[in-house]
């Protein structure tokens, strides 16, 4: 076993036995801090998909956190209320439908943004997907059906057939297998011949062309399964809070997703989890000691990405793999 | 809807674009001599509109304080670009907007520990004060109309200093060949701190003047940000000319599309719908030009020959 896949076990161990600990001991909110950790890396590893094995450089990926945030709100609120929501389909409590409507509501909006902006590369692929999420975002502010800029509260959190989605270690375990299915996802498609032609994309874009492969459609296809990734994490974070609002949407969040991906490594497979671990004992941490956290949270991630580029499993492992 | 009512909409579609002219020509020639993407400058505009509210507040002089917001914001440009701009640029974009983005959080809750978290609040200097009649009887406030005249001038000059003066020269050639003016002689990192620092003060600029029009607080950058690099985007990166021209379409497209969507949905769906339905385009609406013409248009309307 290589070093990585040592640390990457430990880390998997650990995000599990932190929070059946917790709940032994009756600490529940360190089990909500677990369960955000798992629903962060979620989100994280499908940005690492576009961004670390495609260098799709997205900071747009809010929108599709978003988008399966309120998917799963609407559908919550139309399933409470009785309301039909279109075509006569009522909503749902259900996780499981929530989460397909999520995911594909996210891979949608992630086909017809990426179509877009994959046309573009570089600096303009930023700004044009930070620009597509802000226009999600002031759609959301502006349109008062669903909360407008108050967001959307879910009353009762969703149910997962079988289990009691309330007890906050219930949730989690169903946020953790999510997660851990989600990563041997990105394996698979990382060592798929689809994610070598993705990976050479990114490293070769002419060199992929002349064997005959579009990058284009490529990128697209990953992009939109990204989209889908971080669309599904959108949903159980919904769900985690009981409340969508448009800061979901917002761009502060597009960066916090690729500042997980920096902190924990770019491009590895646990190295989202790595980082939104990072993140969010950082941000604990911190914010226990000083209200102005984010001052030092910035300087932080500075010193990360001037100093310390390999991110945390670059560090632990000793090897750098940098875009 | 009158004709009074439209011309004072279009002045301050017209305004808009000017303010954000000013944001997106420091952008854009930062990206295009130095090529780096910098999210901070949202950043550089709130430290403009704070240096001048201070100011102001201390002197009881707004002249004084927008003399203020110039200094401050190009040593704050100075100093980061020193401290840390001037390590990234052999980086890739990513770094660069990690960096950029870890020196918001960094300048927002400076500020936020310094000032506090309430709104600072600027006047309008007398001389601006009071309001012009428009053709159609309308009264529009002279400040605005000032901004629009400040803007104009700064733009001319701007285009002086790069098309003739020895400065801008250097500018052109740092944006056509690096290494080249390197080697004949040229100091390229002053240069690049000289043009940073320049990129800073327009900024700073542009945010003391919207200081006095809206309040003076934490996180007022980042939505201007936000439209700039939409107009460079729909401008071309990298050209001034794009800067200019992208900034008074979004200015302009936006403020109309908020004043005239509305009125266009009345015509099709009952009142109380349209407002909401036209309101919602209406904030959307730049994006889905700036899609349009990229769809059109990869590179922007004037993209810099040479990328």
């Amino acid at each position: 076993m290589s070093r990585e896949t040592v640390v990457n076990l430990i880390l998997a161990v650990l995000l599990l036995a932190v929070p059946l600990l917790a709940n032994a001991v009756g600490q529940p909110f360190y089990i909500t801090l677990a369960t955000r950790i798992a629903i962060l890396a979620l989100a994280a590893t499908g940005l690492n998909l576009a961004l670390g094995l495609g260098g799709l450089v997205s900071f747009g990926h809010a929108a599709f956190f978003g988008i399966g945030g309120y998917a799963a709100g609407i559908l919550a609120t139309h399933g409470f209320s009785g309301d039909p929501l279109i075509f006569g389909l009522s909503g749902t409590n259900l996780m499981p439908v929530i989460w397909l409507v999520a995911a594909v509501t996210a891979g949608l909006a992630g086909l017809a943004i990426g179509a877009i902006s994959l046309r573009t590369s570089g600096v303009y692929f930023i700004m044009i997907t930070l620009a597509f999420a802000q226009m999600v975002y002031y759609f959301a502010v502006s349109w008062p059906a669903y909360g407008g800029e108050d967001g959307l509260s879910i009353l009762v959190r969703n149910q997962f057939p079988g289990v009691n989605s309330m007890r906050p270690l219930s949730f989690f375990l169903i946020c953790y297998v999510v997660l851990l299915v989600s990563i041997g996802l990105f394996a698979l498609i990382r060592a798929s011949r689809f994610g070598s032609a993705l990976q050479a994309a990114r490293q070769n874009p002419v060199r992929v062309a002349t064997v005959g492969i579009r990058p284009f459609r490529i990128r697209l296809t990953a992009f939109a399964i990204s989209a889908m990734m971080t669309g599904l994490a959108g949903a159980l974070f919904a769900d985690l809070n009981r409340f969508v609002s448009p800061s979901m949407l917002s761009w502060h969040m597009s960066g916090e997703l690729i500042v997980l991906i920096i902190l924990g490594g770019t491009g590895r497979l646990f190295g989202p989890l790595a980082g939104a671990a990072l993140y969010v004992i950082i941000e604990y941490a911190l914010g226990g000691i000083t209200e102005r956290w984010q001052f030092f949270l910035g300087l932080i991630l500075l010193g990360v990405v001037l100093f310390a580029r390999g991110g945390l499993l670059g560090f632990v492992t000793g090897k750098a793999r940098h875009g | 809807m009158t004709f009074a009512l439209a011309l004072e909409q279009l002045l301050n579609g017209l305004q808009l674009g000017v303010m954000l002219f000013l944001m997106a020509a420091g952008l854009t020639l930062i990206f295009g001599v130095m090529g780096l993407i910098n999210l901070a400058h949202g950043s550089l505009y709130m430290v403009g509109a704070f240096a001048c509210a201070t100011v102001a507040a201390w002197t009881g002089s707004f002249w004084l304080g927008l003399i203020a917001s110039l200094a401050c914001a190009a040593a704050a440009g100075a100093i980061v670009e020193l401290l840390v701009i001037r390590r990234l640029y052999d980086r890739d974009h990513l770094d660069q907007v990690l960096a950029t983005f870890a020196l918001i959080l960094i300048f927002s809750e400076g500020t936020r520990w310094m000032f506090g978290s309430f709104p600072l609040y600027l006047d309008i200097p007398p001389l601006l004060q009071g309001a012009v009649a428009l053709p159609g009887g309308t009264q529009y406030p002279l400040y605005r109309l000032a901004i629009i005249a400040a803007g104009a001038v700064v733009a001319f000059a701007l285009y002086l200093l790069i098309s003739r003066t020895r400065l801008g020269i250097r500018i052109r050639a740092g944006e056509s060949d690096r290494e080249m003016i390197g080697a004949l002689g040229v100091d390229i990192r002053t240069l690049y701190t000289v043009v940073f620092a320049l990129g800073a003060a327009l900024a700073g600029f542009a945010g003391a003047m919207v200081g006095a029009l809206q309040s003076v607080q934490v996180g007022m950058g980042e939505p201007v940000l936000i439209l700039a690099f939409v107009v460079i985007v729909i401008g071309g990166i990298g050209s001034i000319k794009g800067a200019l021209l992208g900034a008074l379409l979004v200015g302009v497209i936006d403020t109309m599309g908020r004043f005239l969507l509305p009125k266009v949905f009345v015509l099709f769906v009952p009142p109380s719908q349209a407002g909401m339905i036209g309101g919602a385009l209406a904030s959307m609406l730049i994006y889905i030009v700036m899609a349009l013409i990229l769809a059109v248009k990869p590179r922007g309307l004037f993209p810099p020959a040479h990328a």
